[in-house]
């Protein structure tokens, strides 16, 4: 009895099963051809996409070895020159102007990763009234074309009186980088739990200690973030400076200038070596992350 | 989980004061910034496109006034750029689009299984934000100037006529600006495409959808966010940029936009109400589009 009930139920799930391949092999076709178009179409526009992104920046790192005269326009040759000597060209000019950027990007990264982290703690733990107007505030910055963030500074500066110099550099970059610090601490600060400051106050720790020892450590992968990306904007900033800068002169400036004469292949050879050492800082940064949350997995 | 609910219940009625100094305190330092250097200067610069030249004055000088036929000459002077400026910003950012998406979808769809390719990938999408973005622009025009190989090899192929340019034409400022805004469309749309819920796709598939209708009805609505940010992303800086559309770099003569302009009236010909003028039209412009685009493109992900 049990034995034919199993006998039939096998029969019956292959039968089952059997029709259901039956059934399955028109809808499958067309499904199957798609996929197979799109595993071999789609990979490969990503390979000819990406091509297609570095193109530039190969062909700026391969200029940086040129054995150019004065303007790196045509290949003359393979020298490690350039490297080995940076700033000897022009007396130096391109080492000074990437000086300026390094010391702009990161007096404008500390202060605005400051304020910027403040306002975003703010706006994820407390209630308060002109939020909205706040945010809008925040908002706008974002929303503005740099031109028109440029003009009206530099506006204001003469109406007031100020002259430009690297100050009012640093002021303009700190202004447009807050704005990014709040969204990308924010995310940091609204995903923490709450639940792990209130065990610090149950351990009589005073708020202080609770920031600094809880909070502030929780918060430091964003605001790492935050500060890098400030720099980056920052030091890659050419049209806001450029209403804002007097005669100081930043690495973009300086490129923007040189255009029209001819760009020496220094210049190539600190944009590649920021190129390098930004791109070892991401993938380094990318490893850790995957590191931790293997080992984050196996304690788990 | 519940004690902790109740604790802060609890503590809530004995500090809000001493809590709302605290916000304060956190908020005032960068709201004032943003308030001395973001606000202030945009008031500023409504002013300065109101000046009037000084009576008897050097060039340069300018005395506050009500001038609004300031923003009468400057859109007669410049139609063109004004015109320009969205054009070019309008194709780049469609083209920006139409190359990101298909790359959005491979990263953020099809790499899931392989999470290493993935932030691969990613760091490769950012990578030409480490590099300069002029010398980026500077390393296109030599790539297709006149004398390059890939311009000559058109032009042996009869594919481009002898005496044309690529540089200095509306094409090259276009191809510059969708170039540099290329990772500010591709990393919205990843982000919004990483998260895109693929059974819902298979469930289209299986109820007889081709690939095309799926896409169309359920991708695409699905990825309306990450459409709408990333094309805000590169439209608005597309519109005022001025790096791709100068002489030195990508554009020509017949290319300047608005960006141009605003730059040499403010930097070079010490017009400040004319820059500030155009300024203004920019940004105003931008606003009403963006919010036009906003509204319309919120309603359509509703239908």
């Amino acid at each position: 009895m049990s034995g034919e009930v199993q006998a039939g139920a096998v029969l019956g799930g292959l039968a089952e099963q059997e029709q259901r391949e039956g059934a399955r092999i028109p809808i499958q076709k067309p499904r199957r051809r798609r996929i197979g178009l799109g595993d071999w179409l789609l990979p490969a526009y990503t390979i000819i996409a990406f091509v297609f992104l570095l193109i530039p920046i190969v062909y700026t790192f391969v200029f940086s070895f040129n054995d150019s005269i004065k303007s790196n326009i045509s290949w003359r040759g393979f020298t490690f020159d350039k490297w080995l000597n940076v700033c000897r060209v022009e007396g130096g000019a391109v080492c000074e102007a990437f000086g300026n950027s390094v010391v702009i990007g990161l007096t404008a990264t500390v202060i605005a990763t400051t304020l910027g982290t403040m306002i975003a703690i703010a706006l994820v733990r407390y209630r308060f009234r002109a939020r909205s107007a706040i945010s809008l505030l925040l908002f706008l910055p974002m929303a503005t074309p740099e031109v028109v963030l440029g003009a009206g500074l530099a506006a204001q500066f003469l109406a007031v009186g100020v002259p430009k110099d690297m100050t009012t550099i640093i002021l303009a970059h700190t202004m447009f980088c807050i704005s990014f610090v709040v969204v990308t601490v924010k995310a940091r600060v609204a995903s923490l739990d709450p639940a792990l400051e209130e065990a610090g106050r149950d351990l009589y720790a005073s708020p202080a200690q609770v920031f600094w020892r809880v909070t502030f450590p929780l918060l430091t992968p964003g605001i790492l973030a935050a500060a890098l990306l400030s720099f980056a904007l920052s030091f890659d900033d050419f049209i806001i400076t450029n209403f804002n800068s007097g005669s100081t002169s930043t690495f973009p400036k300086y490129v923007y200038i040189s255009a029209s004469r001819g760009i020496p292949a220094e210049a190539n050879v600190i944009a590649s070596a920021v190129f390098l050492f930004a791109l070892v800082l991401v993938i380094g940064a990318q490893v850790s992350r995957a590191a931790r949350a293997k080992r984050l997995a196996k304690l788990g | 989980m519940a004690f902790a609910a109740f604790a802060t219940a609890e503590a809530q009625p004995q500090a809000p004061k001493k809590k709302s100094r605290i916000a304060l305190f956190l908020l005032l330092p960068g709201i004032a910034y943003l308030v001395l250097f973001f606000l202030a200067p945009l008031i500023s610069l409504v002013l300065t496109s109101l000046q009037a030249p000084r009576e008897f004055g050097d060039i340069g000088q300018f005395d506050y006034a009500f001038n609004w036929q300031n923003y009468v000459t400057v859109i007669q002077q410049y139609l063109p750029h004004i015109a320009r400026s969205f054009g070019y910003a309008l194709a780049a950012t469609v083209l920006a689009l139409l190359f990101s998406y298909p790359l959005a979808y491979f990263i953020g769809v099809k790499a899931r299984r392989w999470p290493l390719l993935q932030s691969l990938m990613l760091v490769l999408v950012i990578a030409p934000f480490f590099i300069s973005f002029l010398l980026r622009t500077l390393a296109w025009k030599q790539i297709l100037s006149d004398e390059s190989i890939i311009i000559s090899s058109l032009k042996a192929l009869s594919l481009m006529a002898p005496d044309a340019h690529f540089t200095g034409t509306p094409f090259a400022v276009i191809f510059g600006l969708t170039y540099n805004f290329i990772p500010f469309m591709t990393l919205p749309l990843y982000t919004t495409l990483e998260r895109l819920d693929t059974r819902y796709l298979e469930a289209g598939s299986d109820l007889y959808a081709n690939p095309f209708t799926v896409f169309r009805k359920i991708t695409v609505p699905l990825s309306m966010p990450g459409i709408v940010a990333g094309t805000l992303l590169t439209f608005i800086p597309a519109a005022g940029d001025y790096v791709n559309a100068s002489r030195d770099f990508l554009g020509g003569p017949d290319t300047q936009m608005m960006g141009n302009v605003i730059e040499a009236n403010f930097l070079v010909l010490l017009n400040y109400p004319a820059a500030a003028a155009l300024s203004i039209i920019l940004m105003a412009a931008i606003l009403v589009l963006v919010g036009i685009y906003v509204k319309r493109s919120g309603t359509e992900d509703l239908l």
